[in-house]
């Protein structure tokens, strides 16, 4: 019942407070521009003055085209909103004192955490579909068809990559005092990712390797990258944990 | 039957001892004023028995639960911190419906509870505008209401008036008057007419010591003065300071204090001066403009307690 009551809770606020909007117009606006960019991209570069020596140079856009252009501009934005969104979940409820006046309630404080990685985790989860949707329909419209299946799937897995963030960023917000930090430790992470991510026998364990194989879903499709799927699982737990570990010590 | 019992209570932040050997009784139905100045650990005992901050040493009991017990004392208590703060997204009665909720409250009852809470702190009109932009008095009624939605054995309440004009003072206070005989009111403040004007009990902490605990009635007894202060017309100044000389010399006069027409006499037995100092300032034709026992009122007790406490320290 008090689950069930924390997470209505922080989804209602993740629609009043306009962030859950703010998602949808932005990832939806890729996902819907995505197959666009991808189509067009020889006629836009013809378009910038001395642009078009280069346009006649660019080969006909195909659907990988669609897809890699999905996959880059939806996993870097929504890895930023990531961030963004969670670095303020837990510390700005402490710095405010709603967390005092929740917290003195009969709600466990694991509930209180695990609800709102739950809430940001179904935002990014409905803007990721509705941006897919969208760009599923672009592409089908400007290409053909992509098999749902995999189109799904390579959602999927920009989800579970934005969720590595959100659960950082979230254990950030419950260590630090101030917004400032926690957004540190997002940045933080994705930098120290990106750094070990430059040795090729670890790239293929870390979460960025998730969006590889998205990216790959569709031209190489027996290539499976499972071990980065587990690795990126197991930081989520990890960072719970951590967060939880560190709340109930906390003194309000 | 004590609502709130603790033993030893121990408080520290790094060299600072802020609550030091708390032993406290709170009588269960009764509205307990804890008093103390500013930083005299009234804050930090409320976050310790609220399950907000732990213990350094001691122990705590508050409605039958100890402190630390998983969590089971939330089950039973309410809360309203110094500054309560809100989901400002939220309208009260979506908050008080949450409060519900987490308490487990079934779906009816909620919202019986929301609505007649919402009365009872005058804010069913504005049941569904947003928090975001209350007033600081309606925050703070909007505090006091979801501090009830549990129909508490003990509810805290951390200086719930000192913020407020005084009409949002009145208004809360006649709140909390209205809880007496419902539930345990724990009410910290440092203003002390407040704590005359609703609390049963008084507790007054300094330094993070308990240094006098008592019914408002008895600790107000316990401090009286033995004490008359008489006054006479300023024409009258002469007289009046020869009579003061004459008193000084009489074996049940212990000291008197004259400033122009005004004198404080302090005397040995209440009982026999009553009588004694009226017939002495008749035979000395004083025309009299006053004449009183001193009462003391809980500020003088307040104040010579913190006083003496702080001279015992030094």
């Amino acid at each position: 019942m008090r689950w069930a009551a924390a997470i209505r809770k922080e989804i209602m606020e993740q629609w009043r407070t306009s962030r859950l909007l703010v998602l949808l117009v932005v990832l939806g606006f890729f996902g819907m521009a995505s197959p666009l960019m991808a189509k067009f991209m020889p006629e836009l570069i013809a378009f910038v003055p001395g642009g078009e020596q280069f346009a006649m140079l660019i080969p006909t856009p195909t659907i990988q085209d669609a897809f890699v252009q999905y996959v880059k501009n939806t996993s870097q934005f929504a890895v930023l909103l990531a961030i963004f969104l969670s670095m303020g979940a837990v510390v700005q409820e402490k710095e405010r004192g709603t967390a005092v006046m929740m917290l003195s309630k009969p709600l466990e404080r694991g509930t209180f955490l695990l609800s709102k990685f739950v809430a940001i985790a179904f935002s990014f989860l409905v803007s990721l579909l509705v941006a897919g949707v969208l760009g599923y329909y672009y592409t089908v419209f400007l290409f053909q068809a992509p098999d749902a299946g995999q189109w799904l799937a390579l959602n999927l897995l920009i989800w579970l990559y934005c969720l590595v963030y959100i659960a950082i960023t979230l254990l950030g917000s419950t260590l630090a005092r101030s917004q400032a930090v926690a957004v540190g430790v997002g940045f933080g992470a994705l930098l120290v990712l990106a750094l070990f991510g430059s040795f090729p026998a670890v790239n293929v364990y870390l979460p960025a390797q998730l969006i590889t194989w998205s990216g790959e879903l569709f031209s190489h499709p027996g290539v499976q990258y499972w071990s980065s799927v587990w690795i990126s699982l197991g930081i989520i737990v990890a960072c719970l944990l951590a967060a939880w570990l560190s709340f109930r010590k906390q003194e309000l | 039957m004590a609502a709130i019992t603790t033993h030893d209570l121990v408080k520290v932040y790094g060299k600072v001892r802020a609550v030091d050997g708390l032993n406290l009784t709170v009588a269960e139905g009764t509205i307990f004023g804890f008093l103390g100045p500013n930083g005299a650990g009234k804050t930090t005992t409320i976050r310790m028995l609220t399950g907000m901050a732990s213990p350094s040493a001691g122990s705590a009991q508050v409605a039958g639960v100890d402190l630390g017990a998983d969590g089971q004392v939330r089950q039973k208590i309410g809360y309203l911190p110094e500054e309560p703060a809100f989901y400002t997204w939220m309208n009260p009665l979506e908050y008080l419906e949450y409060v519900g909720r987490l308490f487990g409250l079934p779906a009816k009852q909620r919202r019986q509870r929301a609505r007649d809470l919402l009365e009872r702190v005058d804010l069913a009109q504005v049941a569904k505008r947003r928090i975001g932009g209350f007033s600081r008095g309606m925050r703070q009624r909007l505090g006091l209401a979801q501090a009830l939605v549990n129909q508490p054995v003990v509810l805290f309440l951390d200086e719930p008036v000192s913020a407020l004009d005084p009409a949002g003072r009145k208004e809360v206070l006649d709140l909390i008057e209205g809880l007496r005989g419902q539930c345990t009111v724990f009410m910290s403040t440092h203003i002390l007419a407040d704590v005359e004007r609703v609390c049963d009990t008084v507790g007054i902490i300094d330094q993070g010591k308990l240094i006098e605990e008592a019914n408002q009635v008895e600790l107000l007894g316990r401090y009286t003065v033995p004490a008359f202060v008489v006054e006479c017309e300023p024409e009258a100044q002469a007289p009046f300071q020869a009579w003061t000389e004459r008193l000084r010399s009489l074996p049940w006069v212990v000291s008197v204090n004259v400033e122009n027409s005004s004198a404080r006499v302090v005397v040995r037995d209440l009982r026999q001066a009553r009588l004694a100092l009226l017939e002495e300032a008749t035979a000395a034709h004083l025309p009299l403009r006053r004449y009183e026992v001193v009462t003391p009122s809980l500020e003088d007790v307040f104040l010579r307690l913190v006083g003496n406490h702080k001279e015992g320290q030094a």
